[in-house]
Order: structure tokens, then sequence, then C-alpha cells
């Protein structure tokens, strides 16, 4: 009978090839060679631009976090 | 409402002429470590959507709401005499809605308690960053208040890089503990207590406990990537005391839901320089939580950087969520029900949300002013399979 995978088993294989992807294609960047790096539209971190819309899709969907964002305060009751 | 226009083009100007004289160039070997003003952000921005089903009417009626937002964040910073250095990030900002369904609390009177509602939530964090060690600590505290909701929140974070800082660990807990006013629809203000509040004070505790960790890793000169995990608890009272349902009997009763949840996303981001034009930003996130709501978010945008100083962005967010194992919609609960609710922001639905910005960084700053260096605008449509569209417009101006 074929079983079904579930979510949790995808995510923690998604996961693992993630960590093998890194693992075995990270190389050392020296400062001068970080130019691009830290061009301000590489940042990982979302940008201030954004924050009215991480605001309202944290009220209208049902999940939220994962995305630097606050987790939570406000009542979005609206 | 016209008040806040007018402080937001007052904060403006005043921006604008604080910036418009030009300090001498200090030539001295001297270490200046005075607290030095970094940057000033100032973020605005205009958010209208429309819809059929309304939680407060039961999962139907008209969900027209706009929000006019403004805020505020001022960066300042200092270097300590062991050269570590402090900085310190004061925010502030207001929020101005309408909302038609809010209006149907007490639909006989004219305007009800948050027909119209203004949101005020400061928040000051400071932390300190060792360049040599490679590790920052911060802490941070914040407050929001509006007609019927109060929340207090603070928090403490700490990243280290690793030995050759090309990767990052950091941890960030956060506590809010805030408070909701029981405002009933008006044909169920009995007096009886709402689950939540055994005193009947008219108010319930809603507390919210997270811990966020992430790890970043630059891969080579091009590709950094990010991951993230967020642990969530939340205590309290979790529904809203104005959210009608509708049984299949016909009756009316008040939203109700557990008064714990436990939630669990985890991200990952991957940011690619490609050329000398294009940045490819890209994120994804599973959601899952002990209410049975499970999640996917894809995010895709792409900086095209048309010269130097100015870039444009288009962006493609899809979104896809299960309902909760206690959501259903108007008339479909029974008696035999434990929790119900029929709001369909928890209901089963996929949303996409498309647009585009455009951001100008000049060199001799904008109008002419050196310190007014960025401008970035944004908009954005959002649409969602169960009836709900709405459009959204930011704008990030930044002094330095």
């Amino acid at each position: 009978m074929k079983q079904k995978r579930s979510p949790r088993s995808f995510c923690a294989l998604l996961l693992m090839a993630g960590c093998l992807f890194i693992g075995n294609s990270c190389k050392t960047v020296k400062e001068y060679q970080k130019s691009k790096l830290n061009d301000a539209e590489m940042s990982l971190s979302s940008r201030k631009v954004e924050k009215p819309e991480l605001n309202f899709q944290s009220y209208r969907e049902g999940a939220s976090g994962a995305n630097t964002g606050k987790l939570g305060g406000g009542c979005g009751c609206n | 409402m016209k008040k806040i226009c007018l402080t937001i083009v007052g904060l403006y100007l005043g921006l604008l002429t604080a910036f418009s004289q030009t300090t001498q160039k200090d030539t001295s070997t001297y270490k200046n470590r005075k607290l030095k003003l970094e940057e000033v952000n100032l973020v605005s921005s205009y958010y209208q959507q429309d819809g059929d089903h309304a939680a407060v009417t039961g999962g139907t009626g008209s969900q027209h709401l706009t929000n006019l937002s403004g805020s505020i964040d001022v960066k300042l910073s200092k270097r300590d005499n062991k050269n570590r250095k402090h900085s310190f990030i004061f925010d502030i900002g207001v929020d101005h809605y309408t909302s038609a369904s809010t209006d149907k609390i007490n639909p006989a009177t004219i305007s009800s308690a948050s027909r119209n509602d203004t949101r005020i939530y400061p928040s000051l964090s400071w932390s300190v960053e060792n360049e040599n060690k490679g590790t920052t600590f911060g802490a941070g505290a914040s407050y929001s208040r509006e007609v019927d909701y109060f929340a207090h929140g603070a928090s403490v974070n700490f990243a280290a890089k690793t030995k050759d800082r090309s990767g990052e660990f950091s941890i960030n807990a956060q506590v809010y503990l805030d408070k909701v006013k029981l405002i009933r629809p008006i044909e169920l203000r009995d007096g009886n207590p709402i689950p939540g509040d055994g005193d009947n004070n008219g108010y319930a505790p809603r507390n919210s406990y997270s811990t966020s960790l992430s790890y970043a890793q630059i891969i080579n000169q091009r590709l950094q990537v990010m991951f993230l995990m967020d642990l969530v608890y939340q205590k309290g009272y979790l529904g809203l005391p104005f959210h009608r349902v509708y049984l299949t009997d016909n009756s009316v009763h008040i939203e109700h839901l557990p008064d714990r949840r436990f939630k669990m996303p985890l991200g990952f981001r991957a940011n690619y320089f490609l050329g000398d034009k294009f940045i490819i930003r890209s994120f994804y996130r599973y959601y899952q939580d002990d209410w049975g709501l499970k999640a996917h978010t894809f995010d895709l945008e792409t900086a095209i950087k048309l010269t130097p100083f100015f870039s444009v962005t288009p962006f493609y967010r899809f979104y896809t969520q299960q309902a909760i194992d206690y959501f259903a919609p108007y008339e479909a609960h029974t008696v035999a029900d434990t929790y119900f609710t029929s709001n369909y922001d928890l209901s089963r639905f996929d949303s996409h949300f498309l647009g585009a910005g455009i951001k100008f960084t000049p060199p001799k700053g904008i109008l002419g002013n050196p310190h007014f260096n960025m401008i970035e605008v944004r908009y954005g449509h959002y649409n969602r399979t169960n009836d709900l569209s709405s459009n959204v417009v930011s704008m990030n101006l930044r002094f330095k």
C-alpha cells in the first residue's frame, strides 16, 4: 500500500536538502568581495516599505511569522 | 483624520528643515563618541479592502475597510569606550481606519464603538554590537492602543556571527500582554460573562509568548540564504466578542474559540544577484498550528536596477491555507459544536498578491537635499478566492 507523505516529513526532507546544499557550496567570501552582497536590495530582512503589507496579511490570513516581523500585539479586529 | 494628515505633512516638512543645514566635516583624529543621528524613516500607507463575508455579521455582509497609516522611526547611535556600537531606535505609528462591518456591532446607532478608530503604537529598542566578536545584544519595548484593544510588548535578542563572518545565528524572545475590551453585538448584551471574562469586568487577557530563531549564511559572492523558525504560544481570549455566529437553528451566538494556540512557522529566504542589474529575492514559509490550520507562502520579487540610483521591483506572492477545525459558514454550525467561528480569515482559501515598487536614491539627494537620500513607493493588489480583494500603496522616505 502506498503511504502518503505528511507535510512534516516533506519539510524535514527540504531542510536536510538545504543543509546539504549549503554544506557543499559555501565559500568564504572576503570583505572586499562583498560588494554585491552588501547592496541594500540584497538584505535578508523585510524592508520598511513592506511593513504595511506584512501588517494586513497577518490580519487577513491565518498564518503569520517566520518573516522577521512582530508576532503579537495589535488586534486586527476588522 | 484631517489632524493626522496635517501631522504627517508637518513631520515631513520638519525633517526637511532639520536636515537642510550641513555640518562641517571633523578632520581631527579624535573619535566622536557622542550620540549621532543615523537615519530617519517615514513610512505611510493607504489600504482599502472589499468583501462579502464580514465576521461581525456571521460570515455575511460588507467587509469594506480603509486604513491610513503613518509611522516615523529615528535611529541614533554612539560608540562606547570599548568601541562597541550602541543603537537606539524610537518608532511611533498611527493608524486611522473606517470599517463597514464594525458598524454592525450596533446597527441602531449612527456610529458604533469602532466605526472609526485610531491606533497608536510607539516602540523603543536598543542594541549593542561588538564588531570584534561579531555579537549583538538588544532589547525593546512596545505599546499599542485602540478603542477595544491594548497591547504591551517586550523583547530581548542576541545574534552571533561565525568565525569567518559568513554565517549569523540569531535568537529573539518576545512577550505581548494584551487586553481585549469585550464589546458584544447589541442583541447579545445580556449581562452574562463571556468565557474568558470570569470577573465580568469587561476585559479579557490575551498573552503571546514567542521565540524566533534564524540562521543566515553567505553561500558565495552573489547568493545568501536564511532559515527561520518561530515558536508562538498564545493564551487567553483568542476570539473576538463582536463576531457573530449563526447556527443551523438560526440562533445567534458570540464566536467561541479555544483559549490556547500553538503556532509554528518555518521560513526560508534566498537572495541572488544576477548579472549587474537583477536581484532575485525569494521566500517560502510553511505554517502549522494546533487549531488545524496549515499554510504555504511563496514570494518572489526581482529588483531591476535601471540605473545605479533607480530600480523597479515587480513582485508576486502566492498563499494557500486550510481552514481551522472550528470554522463553518453562516448557519452551518450546530448546537453540538464546542467551538465555532464564521471568520473567513480562518477559512480555506488561496490568495494572490501582485504589484511593483520603485526606488530612487540619487547621489545628490532628493530635491537637492543631500540628507533626503531615498524614496521608495510600492503598490500591490491582493485577491482572495473567497471574495475579498484589496489594494495597498505604501511609501518610505529616508533621511540620513
